[in-house]
């Protein structure tokens, strides 16, 4: 059993947790993921690693409530347990050492972004950070990705933070500003990950991709995580999660990513109206 | 002793397990057979002939003393009976339910030559269904603890087997499981109308009756290395048992449109995590009125049939040679086609389409004839010319083969491996690798359960010489 140590709302649906999982903590490496279960009868997610300390035993992850099993677990605090934690699964993300980059976070994508930032800081990387969001409350640890940063960008789809625009508008700046960069690392939403690539391309940056697919096992078992990179098959668990941003048919996954639309529906509504009652008043 | 005489038992015809009606048990995910009831348990053990050279042991890969355990079935002994397959097989229940008997000890059964063979399997699932019902089953005395401790990489058939045997000889055995629940392909491949999830828990409650420990959720190569299972978790010698689990794709067009899954994922999705029972469960799976399924071996039969269960009009099985080429077990194919399913045969698929949306609409297949025999000695199934046709279909499995999974293997330095991905192993199970030893689909590429059970009983006997000799 997997306790909860600690529990803190970075937004009123992004929570950060801390967790007891003594084995995955000190092998925790920039870039790897773990899966989860909230419940005896609960799907198998997977959800990035922002932190761990190898020293209490402990991992961090942040997660936002989005489907049902996402927001069942925010519902979950100090003292509770989730029934099962594996991992580290995924490559650990290729840090550059001595380089100029840019780190690229839309969304709760930040947070997956933010120990590959620290790690590259730590490698004496020159940071140019873009964080971004559809408003104010999505845009998450600023003072932490500052920490690590040249220069801090934030943009905001309805401009209530920041500025407003979208993540790609500081990043074409930085390009023609004449800084030369070596690298670029995006994690957020597809379609957001598809327009760096899509900046960046013609430059021939190399652009690192963070991709989040339907997964089961997360051991390279089911292939419901498969992508094509560069006219490829990949498993995203175990040949990933990240990639060539230039070589991913980020159209076809974003349509694989849609499968059980429906059905998430189905479930999110039986949860939220269970027993009559709005189950996520008691969040907060 | 049987009472009847040789003669008198060959006119005794073969009795037939109880099962459920085919319109049943398409409605439900509850075992298909029901097994045999007393007499005819009776009935069935008196054919045996008794043979002096009973060929039967020698046909069962793990030399089960069929003869002496027919006969105990014979005097009503029959949780002796069981005890007695248990000297070479911790596995009853299991065995006799989805072992192929037909290919092993009932292919080369005496009677089998004019007559249709013993039952032998059915008396085996008999009798330790028996034992089970009547709580008799005893934890087998350990009378040497030993200090050595011994990891087992994965709870398929090979490692259950292996820590089993081990712990009886006294070692101390930690089992690392990937998934979070315990049997691998017993757990996650093998559909509950054959093996009973009841019967793999208390299985696997008896596993941990003998002292072995099991550490559910850690992936070795991930959450600790095989070095560090030696260097820092103190382990003498490691059994690797992960199986082949990576599943292949035919590589034809439109195989990432939504509606096509591996065989794996579709049967990990219902078997593991309970997908037919979505939303009470939440792990969901999408299913079309029309279903089609590749491939001809067990997995596409567990595949196509589940897809049945869960409410497919049409379940089609489309398979590139002829039924006589299938793998797949006679009774389940048998079982198949009772249960309605369509074989499609000597056709295989060029092409999934989709629509707009990217979902599946329909599969392109062309018919194909046998040639010349290929390696496995199989006709080789060629192409017919201008023979494509278009079926509808919305789910499209793919059973089609799997390998082993390379994450071990990749973060094992000195554990060498063929071109196909299969760990390579001696006869004792070593692998190049000194104190590692594997077994099963690991270094099979796609076996039967009995055979990764063969591997893990030889693997913790030659465990047992290594660490001896490690000591002398």
């Amino acid at each position: 059993m997997y306790v909860i140590k600690e529990k803190s709302f970075l937004a009123s649906n992004v929570a950060r947790f801390v967790i007891e999982a003594p084995f995955i903590a000190p092998k925790r490496q920039p870039g790897n993921f773990i899966i989860l279960r909230v419940n005896p009868k609960g799907e198998r997610i997977p959800i990035t690693l922002v932190d761990s300390n190898p020293d209490d035993g402990t991992i961090t992850i942040i997660v936002q409530g989005i489907g049902k099993t996402t927001k069942e677990l925010l519902t979950k605090n100090v003292g509770d347990t989730l029934p099962d934690i594996v991992g580290p699964l995924g490559n650990p993300t290729p840090i550059l050492e001595k380089k100029t980059v840019v780190c690229i976070g839309g969304g709760v994508g930040t947070a997956e972004l933010l120990p590959i930032t620290k790690a590259l800081f730590e490698n004496g990387c020159k940071i140019f950070s873009i964080i971004g969001g559809r408003t104010k409350e999505l845009v998450i640890l600023e003072e932490e990705m500052k920490q690590y940063s040249e220069q801090l960008f934030i943009t905001t789809d309805d401009g209530s933070y920041g500025r407003k625009g979208i993540v790609t508008d500081p990043l074409k700046e930085i390009l023609s500003s004449g800084t030369k960069i070596d690298a670029v690392y995006a994690i957020g939403p597809l379609p957001m990950m598809k327009a760096v690539a899509d900046v960046t391309r013609e430059t021939g940056i190399k652009t690192y991709v963070s991709l989040n697919t339907i997964m089961v096992d997360g051991t390279g078992m089911c292939g419901g995580c498969r992508v094509t990179v560069g006219g490829q098959l990949k498993f995203a668990c175990v040949d990933g999660p990240e990639f060539d941003g230039h070589q991913v048919d980020f159209d076809e996954l974003m349509m694989r990513n849609k499968s059980y639309a429906d059905k998430e529906r189905l479930a999110l509504e039986q949860f939220e109206h269970k027993d009559g009652a709005c189950k996520l008043e008691n969040v907060r | 002793m049987n009472a009847l005489k040789p003669s008198e038992r060959m006119k005794i015809p073969r009795n037939h397990a109880f099962e459920q009606s085919p319109e049943e048990r398409i409605h439900n995910f509850k075992e298909v057979s029901l097994g045999f009831d007393e007499t005819l348990a009776l009935t069935e053990a008196s054919r045996c002939l008794e043979c002096k050279n009973a060929v039967c042991i020698e046909g069962c890969p793990v030399n089960v003393d069929i003869k002496s355990f027919i006969q105990l079935v014979t005097e009503k002994k029959y949780v002796e009976a069981v005890q007695k397959i248990r000297e070479s097989n911790y596995l009853p229940a299991i065995c006799g339910r989805v072992c192929p008997q037909e290919e092993q000890c009932e292919k080369v059964c005496t009677l089998g030559k004019k007559h249709e063979p013993v039952a032998i399997g059915k008396l085996e699932r008999f009798v330790a269904d028996y034992e089970m019902k009547a709580g008799a089953f005893i934890t087998p005395v350990i009378e040497e603890k030993r200090k050595e401790k011994v990891a087992v990489v994965g709870s398929g058939p090979s490692g259950l087997t292996c820590a089993a045997e081990l712990a009886k000889k006294g070692y101390q055995v930690t089992i690392f499981e990937a998934l979070h629940e315990v049997g691998g392909v017993l757990r996650y491949g093998i559909p509950e109308f054959r093996l009973p999830r009841e019967i793999l828990d208390l299985e696997v409650e008896r596993i941990r009756g003998l002292g072995v420990s099991i550490y559910t959720n850690f992936v070795v190569g991930r959450t600790a290395t095989v070095d560090e299972l030696f260097n820092d978790w103190g382990f003498s010698a490691v059994f690797l048992g992960t199986g082949a689990g990576t599943p292949h794709f035919m590589g034809i067009p439109g195989e990432n449109l939504n509606g096509v899954y591996s065989a794996n994922e579709f049967l990990t999705r219902v078997n593991l995590m309970k997908a037919y029972k979505f939303p009470d469960y939440d792990t969901p799976i999408r299913l079309g009125k029309e279903v089609a399924v590749i491939g001809g071996g067990n997995t596409a039969m567990d595949g196509v049939r589940t897809a049945r269960r869960l409410g497919a009009e049409k379940a089609y099985l489309i398979y590139r040679r002829s039924r006589s080429e299938m793998p797949a077990r006679l009774e389940e194919i048998h079982h198949a086609e009772e249960e309605g399913i369509e074989f499609i045969l000597l056709t295989n698929p060029v092409r999934i389409i989709g629509n707009e949306k990217k979902n599946v609409v329909a599969i392109e297949c062309q018919r194909m004839e046998l040639g010349e025999p290929d390696a496995s000695g199989r006709r080789r199934p060629v192409p017919i010319p201008n023979s494509e046709f278009v079926l509808n279909v919305q789910t499209v499995i793919e059973a089609v083969g799997q390998s082993p999974n390379p994450i071990i293997q990749a973060t094992t330095p000195g554990l060498e491996t063929t071109k196909k991905g299969t760990v390579i192993a001696d006869e004792t199970q070593l692998t190049k690798r000194k104190g590692v030893f594997a077994g099963g689909d690991l270094t099979r590429g796609g076996a039967t359960v009995i055979l990764a059970m063969r591997d893990g009983k030889t693997a913790a006997s030659a465990i047992h010489n290594y660490l001896q000799n490690l000591h002398s």
